[in-house]
Order: structure tokens, then sequence, then C-alpha cells
């Protein structure tokens, strides 16, 4: 089967992680994608989630996240690119598709005087899949009262009851719009404990995004960061990981030549601090005398974030 | 079976989790046939990502630690044991070379290293 299958040697060693698959599918093909709102754009917007995975997609805010997630849900119209469900185009086959899908939008705000039994009432003829015995679990599940009003919710309330909403249908896939954000820690985690059990299926997927960096480093199989519109990077959390790091040390190691093999760098009196995303590279610049620590999400955005923001 | 994942270490998860599982198999811990976890199971009690675990097990398959039967599961192989010996030589003089870089660039002799060495080998307890 992959005799005939071509690789030069170059491109064997720049792939570290080779995910052994017997049959790789992506739930989610997105190409070239392109919006443009006059102040701000999304261009060539490319990348893959395959079968059986979270792909956590983060970025500041205003980076184009929620954008992208509108556009793989046919809400805006993109203008440029493909968009892929389960191997289908999702405008051409979207009634389809749709129907494998859960969707967690932000907050839902209409409907707000109805209670939890009720709007369950509302959306599930939509659905012809409709699990009422799914839907009651998950409500047990999230401890959530079917016959207090939804404007009497918490915000956390709410979103376990969007989730039970949207996975009472056998979704395939689940999409979620910054679904942990405005939650407080231990809702959080059993919200990502929630996604841990979903995933034991392998024929599930996840997308979500979110500014928490530190939700998609507990739970994300691969991470896509968004930045002005433009996809930084695409890759399995690993890859990220043992890429990236932080470079510190004395002053004197920086000059115009040092500087460039970093991403950002922040240089205060008693030292520097700088990131990279080719660790190996870095050693052969530093050498030695300067330090090499793990870099987190939260670092990564700081400092490829550093040359478009103006001070610093 | 035991394992206990460090996020602040240096060593790469993956490592973590083969070098645990090696370590309960040479001991005995888990003996031949033994079942392991799904990767999506030990992933979900882990807290890490499917892609490590399957990276674990591929590394340990690699190794002939451990077995996957399709549709069955993990189970740990059967073991030759001339074979783990060497495996667990394998990992002294692993480890010796590292030693050996690293008393070089101290510029330490080999003579002072062969001391030192010597000097460990009657002081330990085994």
């Amino acid at each position: 089967m992959k005799s005939s299958m071509k690789c030069c040697p170059f491109f064997m060693t720049a792939v570290k992680i080779k995910v052994k698959e017997t049959s790789m599918i992506n739930t989610l093909e997105i190409s070239n994608l392109a919006k443009d709102y006059g102040d701000f754009r999304l261009e060539d917007v490319s990348f893959n989630l395959p079968q059986g995975y979270i792909m956590g997609l983060i970025g500041p805010n205003g980076a184009g996240k929620t954008t992208i997630i509108k556009i793989i849900m046919n809400l805006v119209m993109k203008q440029q690119g493909q968009v892929k469900l389960f191997g289908k185009d999702h405008q051409e086959y979207e009634v389809a598709v749709k129907k494998r899908i859960g969707f967690v939008y932000d907050t839902p705000n209409y409907y707000q005087h109805l209670n939890l039994r009720q709007l369950k009432n509302v959306v599930a003829p939509f659905y012809e899949n409709w699990d009422e015995a799914v839907f009651n679990g998950l409500v047990n599940h999230f401890n959530l009262p079917l016959k207090k009003t939804l404007k009497k919710f918490s915000k956390g309330m709410a979103m376990k009851a969007s989730i039970a909403i949207a996975m009472s249908h056998h979704a395939d896939f689940l999409i979620m719009d910054e679904p942990t954000s405005g939650l407080d820690p231990v809702i959080r985690r059993e919200v990502l404990d929630f996604f841990r059990e979903f995933m034991q299926h392998e024929d599930k997927s996840i997308l979500f995004s979110s500014h928490i960096t530190t939700d998609i480093e507990q739970v994300a199989d691969y991470i896509t960061y968004v930045q002005d519109g433009r996809v930084i990077f695409s890759k399995t959390k690993d890859e990220v990981f043992e890429d990236y790091a932080l470079v510190k040390g004395g002053n004197d190691l920086l000059d115009e030549d040092t500087k460039s093999a970093l991403l950002g760098v922040r240089s205060g009196a008693y030292g520097f601090e700088g990131l990279t995303h080719n660790v190996k590279g870095a050693r052969a610049v530093f050498g030695d005398s300067a330090i090499y620590d793990p870099a987190s999400l939260e670092d990564i955005m700081f400092f490829t974030g550093m040359k478009t923001r103006k001070v610093l | 079976m035991k394992i206990i994942i460090s996020n602040a270490s240096s060593e790469p998860i993956y490592e973590q989790i083969g070098r645990q599982i090696k370590a309960q198999i040479i001991s005995g811990e888990l003996k031949e046939g033994d079942g392991l976890p799904s990767i999506r199971k030990l992933a979900k009690e882990l807290h890490i990502s499917v892609i490590t675990t399957k990276r674990a097990y591929e590394e340990l398959e690699k190794e002939g630690f451990i077995d996957t039967v399709g549709g069955k599961g993990t189970f740990v192989a059967i073991q030759n044991k001339e074979l783990l010996r060497e495996k667990r030589m394998k990992s002294v003089e692993d480890m010796m070379a590292d030693t050996v870089t690293e008393a070089k660039k101290l510029d330490i002799s080999y003579e002072e290293l062969n001391e030192m060495l010597s000097i460990l080998y009657d002081s330990s307890e085994d």
C-alpha cells in the first residue's frame, strides 16, 4: 500500500511526530479561506482537523476565531476558499452536515423566558436524531434545573445547558465558540472533563475557540493559532511544545544577529527573555550560557504578538 | 499500573509514560499478557493528548514491550528474559555514555572517573 509513496529525506526529518492512523479522515478541512470586512481581513486560512481529535483555536481578541467558526457554520459567507465537513462542502451539503454537528454558540440570548424543558421542546423537533435519554442524562450529569427560567441561569448553567442541547442529537462534531470563557474554574474543569469523556469515541471530534490558553493546553490534541486574520500555526500540541521555547540570558548575548533568531524579545536591566520556534536553532545561536525554558501558549501568544503591538 | 506525569519535567510526557510502563514491565509489576488501558482511556485519565499516549504506545511497541492486537487492545508482550536483560544493559550503557560526555566537559580524566565509579560501586547497597 505504501510502496508507491515517495518522500524526500528532507521532508522526513521535518516531520517529528508521525501519528500512525489506519485511516486518517478529516472531520474538518479548511483551505485558503478569505473574508474581507474592510477594517479586518481573514486571509489564506487553511487547516485540517482529523477525526478523533480535539482542536483548540487560539488567538487574541479580534484575531478572527469567531469569524472562522461562523464561516464553518455558514452563518457568515466566505469570499474565497473551501470548507469541508466530513469530506463534504459545507454549503452544498449544509443540511446533511449540520445534522452531525453540535454547535455551541457564545451565549444563547433567545428564549430567555423559557425553562430548559420548554427550550428542549422547541429545539428537539429540528433533529431527527434527537435522543431524549441522552438529553436527560446530560441534564442529570450537569445538575441542571428543568423548571427554572433560562434568564435566571448562571453563566455556567447556561453554558452547560447549551452543551446539553447541542449534544442530544448524537453529534459527531462539536463546534464551540469560547465555551469556557466566563466560567469559574470548577465548572471549566467539569466542561473539559466532559470533552474528554466525549472523545472516548474515536469517531468524534471537537473544535473550540478560547483565549483561555490553559484550557487548550489541557485538552487539545491540535492547536491552531490565529492572529490578525491569519493562521500562525496549526499543529499537534506536542509539536508546539517541542518547537517553541523561552530563551533567557544576559543582555551581552543579544545583538542584531542573535535577535533575529527570536520571534519576540523583552529585554530588562538584568537580562532578556525571548521566544523561539526552533529550540535547536536557538541553542546553536545562544549556546549553553542561555536558559531554555518550556514556553506556555500564553508566552507564545505574548511574544508572537509583539511585532504587531506598537508599544514595548 | 501506576503512571505519574510531571508537567514541570523537561522529559517529554510520552517518554515519561514509556519509561514508567517499561519499569513496571521489567520489575514484573506488569506481567506478560496483562492488558493496558486503551489510548483514549489513558489520555482521559492522565489529562493529556491522545496523540501523546499514542506516541508512547508506539515507542513501547517498537521496542517490543507491548503488542497491540487489532480490535482487542494493547497487552504486555511476551518477554524474552535475555532480551530484557539486554535492554537494561543498554540503558546502563546509555547512562554511562551521558556520564562520560559530562565528565569530558569537565576535563575529568579516565582514571578519576574510574575511581569515582569504583567508590560508588562499592558503597552502593545492592
